[in-house]
Order: structure tokens, then C-alpha cells, then sequence
């Protein structure tokens, strides 16, 4: 049985890791080489690097930043931001990255899905998707793309299930909802995904204690769970974390 | 010197960082020469099986040479999944032919990709596993897997819901379906042992 997996995400801005709230606020929080070291370290399942300025300017020290941190970290290492042909995918890849997270341009051109799944095999293509939820109608949520900055009228469910189709082997449904307020996932959203799609789901958004965790596995139907303040600013270890989820029969990798 | 084969696939970097964290040195090369003079072979691979196939070429033919001449090899991924006969994926195409078995898809009913941690039995007579215990955690990432129908080869297998192969040891050909130098200090063993038994071979030339 696969154990459910713990993600500390990396959002990197100007080589630092940075922390907001809703996308907005943005804290340091600390050097991304030595950050991804200490969670590989620790027992983190896996990491994730999202580069949330991805300017094309910027593109050649993202790269140099993701075959440093590569280097200390021997967990699955997923890099985003920004990411739009096929060829970038291979540079990511080949700097050290083991799959790559796309978004808007996915959105933008769903075939770039197909295109990199029968290149890298779906394995190494996660889809990430920014949800808000409607003022209107509160069981559905529409996609925004460009970090957050551009809403579309696209459905949350309905894009998942046609990123599968097209080829994603992962989805990281961050909520913008509850992303850094830390009061917990949008399990509503995790529950809607995880049960229309057959490909993990990653929660995202929302992590303030253990709990939160165990709630977004079990009510939420997550296959691992990525957070971001809950570790980079100690309030938890990744060891209690899954001491917390262990202890509450959840399988993890000890 | 053992070399990791670059022929343009993604992750092949992870590899040889792994391998100089547990100290011993690689070589990235896709040189012939290299490859004939190499006390071990490491084919890694993250690709769809075909485009992996394609982009090993011609040096598929040296490969299976070398890996035939007693030096070991270890296959990673889609590089354990080439040692095979063929693959089902997106197509049919034809393996290195080493060990006996196809590459099918995981069976529907269940997560797919197999994608995460997984625990995968260790028998105590493969090498690769020295050290390391009855059972251990492991990171996959597939959507396809070896069916070894090679009586000679030993088998560790991992729990989906059927006994899916995840590793695979026959004579001097080594494979695994999981990623070695993602496994954390479990997987960096795996490397350690294989640069062992390179050595040990090495000696006994």
C-alpha cells in the first residue's frame, strides 16, 4: 500500500523561499538550497519548488537555484512556475527536477499535457491547478491562472478530469481560498477532485496543524498533503507530522 | 569508473548526484569507449518507454554487449523496464531484452500512476538490498510494470493490490522500478551496494 505522502513546498521569489497569505503578503522564509536539504533530511516525502515570479528574464538563475538545491535533495523534487514548452520541461528535468508542475500554460494549451506525457511518461507531469471557489455557487470553483492574477471560467472538476484524459499523472489543487491563512484545506474541493479524477491528488492551501493533514487525507480523499508556513516557520516538524498521522492509523513512511 | 548512460532523458542529473553523495564517482557519457572501459553501467531513465527506446539508439546494441560480458548494469525506471522483452506503452516497442517478461500496464481499479512511497519486501540473496533489512520504503513513479516471466531472475516484489516486481536480480543484471536516488538514505544504500558489487566484479577480472 503506498503511504500518504508530506510535501513542504518551496514558493521561490529573488532566490529567498517566501511565504504569503492568499497569495499576497509575501514573507521570507528562508534559503531554498538549505531549506530543501534540511526537509529531504528530515522525512519529507517529497518537495516541490514553485517559482512564482517565472519570468522568462529570471529563467537562467531558476535553473542554476534548481540544480543547487537538486543537489542536497534525495526525495522526488518537482519544479514549477511559469513552465511552457516542452523544451523547458527537459531543461527542468535534466537540471535535476524529477517532474514538472505546469499551469496556465496547460490551461492556455491543453495539449502541451499529451505532448509532455509522451515524452516523459505521465508520472512527470503534474498538473497544478489554483482554485477559488464562486461567491454564487459554493460547491464549484473556477481555475485561475498566471499565479492567481488571472481568472477564467473554467471549472475546477471539469479541467481535472480532462487534464487526466490528456495525459497529467498528478494534480496540485491549491486552494486560494485557504492557502496560507492556515486554518485548514478546503476539503470540499479535495473531496470534489480526488473523487472525479483517478490520479493522485495533492491538497494544497490551508495547513495550520497535523490535523489539518489528517482531515485533507481522510475527508478530502488527498493522496499526500503540501504545505508551506505549518514547517518553514517551525510551528511543526515533517517527524510530527507524520508521528500525528501514524498514530491516527493513517500509513506513512516513518 | 561506472557509468551512468546519458542518452537525453530526464532526471539522469539525480543519478549522478546520488551517486557522488554516497562517495563514490560517475561518469555521465553516452561515449562508447567510456561505456566498453566502465566497471559498471547504470541505465537510468524518466521517458515514455518509446522515447526511451529511440534515444538510446544504437548504444541499446553496446549495452546489452557489455551487460552480456559479465560487467553489471543497473537499471532504473524506465532503464529497469528496457531490460525487458517489450513494452505496451503508447505502442509496442522492443526492450533490451535481458531478463524475460513485459512491460503492461499497472491493472486498472486503483491509482494510477503508482506514484509515492511504497514498501517493497527485500529477500536476503539480492545484493542490492545488503544491509538494509526485511522491508523498506521506496519512492515509484510508473504506470507501467515489469510481468518477469524469467525463472532465473530473483524478484522483490511490492504490494498494489497484486505482487507487482520491484526489483529484479539476474546474474550480474540489476533493475529496479523505483527511484534509487529518490529514496532517501534507504535508496543512496541501493547505490552504495551496486558500487560495491562493480568493485567486487572489477576485482575478480
Amino acid at each position: 500500500m503506498l503511504t500518504k505522502r508530506i510535501i513542504p513546498c518551496l514558493d521561490v521569489k529573488d532566490n529567498r523561499v517566501v511565504k504569503g497569505i492568499k497569495f499576497l503578503n509575501l514573507r521570507d522564509a528562508g534559503d531554498p538550497v538549505e531549506l530543501g536539504a534540511r526537509y529531504s533530511d528530515e522525512g519529507a516525502d517529497e518537495l516541490v519548488f514553485l517559482d512564482i515570479t517565472a519570468t522568462i528574464r529570471s529563467r537562467k538563475t531558476i535553473i542554476e537555484l534548481v540544480e543547487k538545491v537538486a543537489e542536497n535533495v534525495f526525495i522526488p523534487f518537482t519544479v514549477g512556475g511559469g513552465i511552457q514548452t516542452v523544451e523547458q520541461m527537459d531543461t527542468i528535468l535534466r537540471s535535476g527536477a524529477d517532474k514538472v508542475s505546469i499551469n496556465t500554460a496547460a490551461v492556455e494549451k491543453p495539449k502541451l499535457l499529451t505532448e509532455a506525457a509522451q515524452r516523459f511518461g505521465s508520472q512527470c507531469v503534474v498538473l497544478a491547478i489554483d482554485a477559488r471557489r464562486l461567491q454564487e455557487q459554493q460547491d464549484r470553483w473556477n481555475v485561475y491562472v498566471k499565479a492567481g492574477s488571472g481568472p477564467t471560467e473554467i471549472d475546477v472538476v471539469e479541467w481535472a478530469v480532462k487534464a487526466e484524459k490528456l495525459g497529467a499523472g498528478e494534480i496540485l489543487l491549491t486552494s486560494m481560498d485557504a492557502d496560507g491563512t492556515n486554518t485548514g484545506y478546503d476539503n470540499e474541493l479535495n473531496k470534489a477532485v480526488s473523487r472525479a479524477v483517478n490520479i493522485p491528488v495533492i491538497a494544497s492551501g490551508g495547513a495550520g496543524k497535523p490535523e489539518h493533514l489528517y482531515d485533507a487525507i481522510v475527508d478530502g480523499g488527498a493522496d499526500a498533503v503540501l504545505m508551506a508556513s505549518i514547517t518553514h516557520f517551525g510551528n511543526y516538524t515533517i517527524r510530527q507530522m507524520k508521528e500525528y498521522l501514524a498514530g491516527r492509523g493513517i500509513p506513512v513512511r516513518c | 569508473m561506472i557509468v551512468v548512460i546519458d542518452y537525453n532523458v530526464g532526471n539522469i542529473k539525480s543519478v549522478c548526484n546520488a551517486c557522488r553523495h554516497t562517495a563514490f564517482e560517475v561518469k555521465l557519457s553516452r561515449e562508447p569507449k567510456a561505456i566498453e572501459g566502465a566497471v559498471g553501467l547504470v541505465l537510468p531513465g524518466v521517458a515514455a518507454f518509446g522515447y526511451a527506446v529511440n534515444a538510446l539508439g544504437a548504444l541499446s546494441k553496446l549495452i546489452k554487449e557489455v551487460a552480456l560480458s559479465s560487467k553489471p548494469l543497473l537499471g532504473i525506471c524506465v532503464g529497469f523496464q528496457m531490460l525487458f522483452n517489450q513494452s505496451s506503452e503508447y505502442g509496442r516497442h522492443k526492450g533490451l531484452g535481458l531478463v524475460k517478461g513485459n512491460v503492461v500496464s499497472i491493472p486498472s481499479g486503483r491509482t494510477i500512476p503508482h506514484m509515492g512511497w511504497n514498501l517493497v519486501k527485500l529477500p536476503a540473496d539480492m545484493d542490492l538490498f545488503s544491509g538494509l533489512g526485511k522491508e523498506e520504503h521506496f519512492y515509484f513513479a510508473h504506470s507501467f510494470y515489469a510481468d518477469v516471466t524469467d525463472c532465473q531472475a530473483r524478484i522483490a516484489y511490492t504490494d498494489y493490490g497484486f505482487d507487482m516486481p520491484a526489483s529484479v536480480q539476474k546474474a550480474n543484471i540489476y533493475g529496479v522500478q523505483f527511484h534509487p536516488e529518490k529514496s532517501g538514505k534507504a535508496g543512496l544504500k541501493i547505490l552504495q551496494n551496486f558500487a560495491e558489487i562493480c568493485r567486487r566484479t572489477n576485482d575478480r577480472c
